[in-house]
């Protein structure tokens, strides 16, 4: 089985700090990670590996020193990494992102399963994963959380829902994003964090993608990000006490108040 | 301080560092508690391979030395001592195998123990042999292709666990210190028993038991190196070993001055943090240079056995001695320095000095440790 896992290397802090006059992260003087829930994408692959054999390709996007990101990866036991790095690819949305690693993807060749995961800490879209999937025309299973069967050609899998899960039969090639539900990620070996420092990482360019300058970057990003703020937090509700008809007419009244 | 780690060792202490603080910090307390032996945290560690890194590569390992299981060691005492030990202790039973097996031993021993599948110990001590270790009791009688193994060992860290013992026994009483073997034994091996569990005042996810052995038979291929070289086999175990002792009480005692640092950051008293007081300050400074230079004494005796050089015995004496004295002063300081929280199981200061205590006792009392020294002083003059 040939999986190809997608990652992202994120500032390792829950409060993202924002440039309030570019409106985009500040990276400065905070360390890099693998996104957390790309780790439990990793560990999954690499799990389907060691039980049906095959190949765990591990791509990502970023600026040079992603590489980083990649090595741990390997040293968790994926078999190579696959940089994608271009100035051009600055400013990219989810939609020019997908793009992109799509275009990667299809360089790479075969594969039955790529999996990301459910979504990044620092953007929080959830939308690169199911962009990927429709830029390749593939089928695409969003928040799984566990992986029920494996056969010939298909795979069974649950989702999350908000209240239990559903379970879901996919043809493969398929894309999986997952939820933290599926795996404890594994900490890496000695021998694996040998191989991952000796291993040699493929690093793509734009040209080398033979990518159309006007769908990456800026330019192929359809999504301006115009303000980021933090939202006022809620102020306390309402309660209504007594009975339910009688609750029910107040709230009636208190709706049709509201509304004038 | 740089350590003038290799990049292999920094690996290695990332590595142990990881594991310290994601999967033993959170679960120390748990099992100081309940006294359960720590097997998820072990297969853990083996799985990363850190039970590979002091066995040669020809047998599974990854062909580290002293230093690398000393890095380790401390990285994992950082987070508790009592699994720490758990670590260190089948180090100490598969060391007298590389250093004395045959290639056969080896081959039949060391894969299983560099991958962590099994963990070994070793057994000298004797209700009535402790540093005076040739009082043991124990015998070992050879019958045909057999020998037949009578006695009862005490307070063996890992005993009932561990799956592989190097265990010392007398073939021939007569000869004195002259007179002991070492021998494998495998746990299930008829006449082979456990005894008593200890309950201890620290280091308490370890576990310490008796072994006895009742008209024991094992094969004459389980024989380490010749007969009447128990001792000697015994001398340069604990000459490899005795680093890793000093480097668990180094870990317990970095682990407690972190614990004191940030909480004399934390706690505020007449309106200011308590790290904002001199007397505050000077403890903190004292025990961080304290130690320090146990690990420069650590680290540096490490090297010397890596490099091969022979007489390490005084260096590897001082090593021990100095730690574990300074894990003790540092840890009750850290006690005092958190007042009436220390002194509480809530927090985690007193249990590093309680883990603390033992790395004065075990593997040579810090007396006999100084004996070693002063011998070695007096020699060195007389020459």
């Amino acid at each position: 089985m040939n999986i190809i896992v997608c990652i992202k290397q994120v500032p390792e802090t829950t409060e993202v700090r924002i440039n309030p006059e570019t409106n985009t992260l500040i990276r400065e003087g905070v360390k890099s990670i693998i996104n957390p829930f790309d780790m439990y994408a990793i560990e999954e692959a690499v799990r389907l590996k060691e039980k049906f054999g095959g190949k765990v390709t591990i791509l990502t996007m970023g600026p040079p020193q992603a590489d980083a990101a990649l090595r741990e990866a390997i040293s968790m036991g994926a078999d190579e990494g696959v940089l994608v790095s271009d100035r051009a690819f600055a400013g990219s949305d989810t939609w020019a992102t997908s793009y992109t690693l799509s275009c990667a993807i299809k360089k790479i060749g075969a594969f039955d399963l790529i999996i990301c995961g459910k979504q990044a800490s620092d953007g929080d879209t959830a939308q690169v994963g199911p962009g990927i999937s429709a830029h390749l025309n593939i089928p695409q299973v969003t928040y799984v959380k566990k992986i029920e069967e494996v056969k010939d050609g298909s795979m069974r899998v649950e989702r999350l829902m908000e209240e239990g899960f559903e379970i879901i039969e996919t043809p493969l090639p398929a894309l999986l994003t997952v939820v933290k539900e599926i795996n404890e990620p594994r900490i890496p070996s000695l021998r694996g964090m040998m191989r991952a420092k000796q291993a040699k990482i493929i690093s793509w360019t734009q040209k080398e993608l033979n990518l159309d300058p006007q769908s990456i970057g800026l330019c192929g990003s359809p999504t301006q990000v115009v303000k980021i703020f933090t939202p006022k937090p809620r102020e306390g509700g309402q309660m209504l006490k007594g009975e339910v008809p009688e609750v029910a007419s107040q709230l009636v009244d208190l709706i049709k108040d509201e509304v004038h | 301080m740089d350590y003038l780690l290799t990049d292999e060792q920094k690996m290695i202490q990332e590595l142990a560092r990881k594991i310290a603080v994601e999967k033993i910090a959170p679960v120390a307390a748990k099992y100081d508690k309940t006294e359960e032996f720590p097997w998820d945290v072990l297969k853990l560690i083996a799985l990363s391979d850190l039970f590979a890194i002091f066995v040669p590569a020809e047998y599974g390992g990854t062909g580290g030395g002293v230093l690398d299981l000393c890095i380790v060691t401390e990285e994992l005492s950082r987070a508790c001592g009592g699994i720490a030990v758990c670590y260190a202790a089948s180090a100490l039973g598969t060391f007298p195998i590389i250093l004395f097996g045959s290639d056969e031993q080896k081959k039949k021993y060391l894969p299983d123990l560099a991958s962590g599948k099994k963990i070994a110990a070793f057994g000298i001590t004797e209700p009535e042999a402790g540093s005076d270790a040739s009082g043991i009791k124990t015998t070992a009688k050879k019958e045909g292709d057999h020998y037949i193994l009578n006695g009862t060992k005490h307070f063996i860290t890992n005993g009932a666990e561990a799956e592989t013992y190097v265990v010392i026994a007398m073939t021939n009483k007569a000869k004195g210190a002259r007179g002991a073997s070492a021998f494998i034994v495998e746990k299930g091996t008829p006449g082979f028993t456990f005894g008593k569990k200890e309950d201890k005042l620290g280091i308490r996810a370890s576990v310490t038991s008796e072994l006895v052995f009742t008209d024991c038979k094992i094969p004459k291929e389980n024989l380490l190196a010749k007969e009447g070289m128990g001792f000697i086999v015994t001398m340069k175990t604990f000459d490899m070993s005795r680093p890793g002792v000093a480097a668990q009480a180094l870990g317990i005692a970095q682990g407690a001055l972190d614990v004191a640092v940030k909480y004399a950051r934390e706690r505020v008293q007449f309106g200011k943090p308590i790290s904002s007081f001199q007397g505050i300050q000077w403890m903190l400074a004292d025990m961080a240079t304290q130690v320090e230079a146990s690990r420069g004494l650590v680290y540096s005796c490490a090297r010397e056995i890596d490099a091969g050089i022979k007489d390490v015995a005084k260096d590897s004496a001082m090593a021990k001695m100095y730690a574990s004295d300074v894990a003790m002063k540092v840890t009750t300081d850290a006690v005092q320095i958190l007042g009436g929280y220390g002194y509480m199981k809530d927090y985690p200061a007193e249990k590093y000095m309680r883990d603390a205590k033992i790395t004065q006792i075990y593997e040579g009392t810090n007396q006999i440790q100084r004996n070693i020294i002063a011998l070695q002083l007096i020699k060195e003059m007389a020459k």
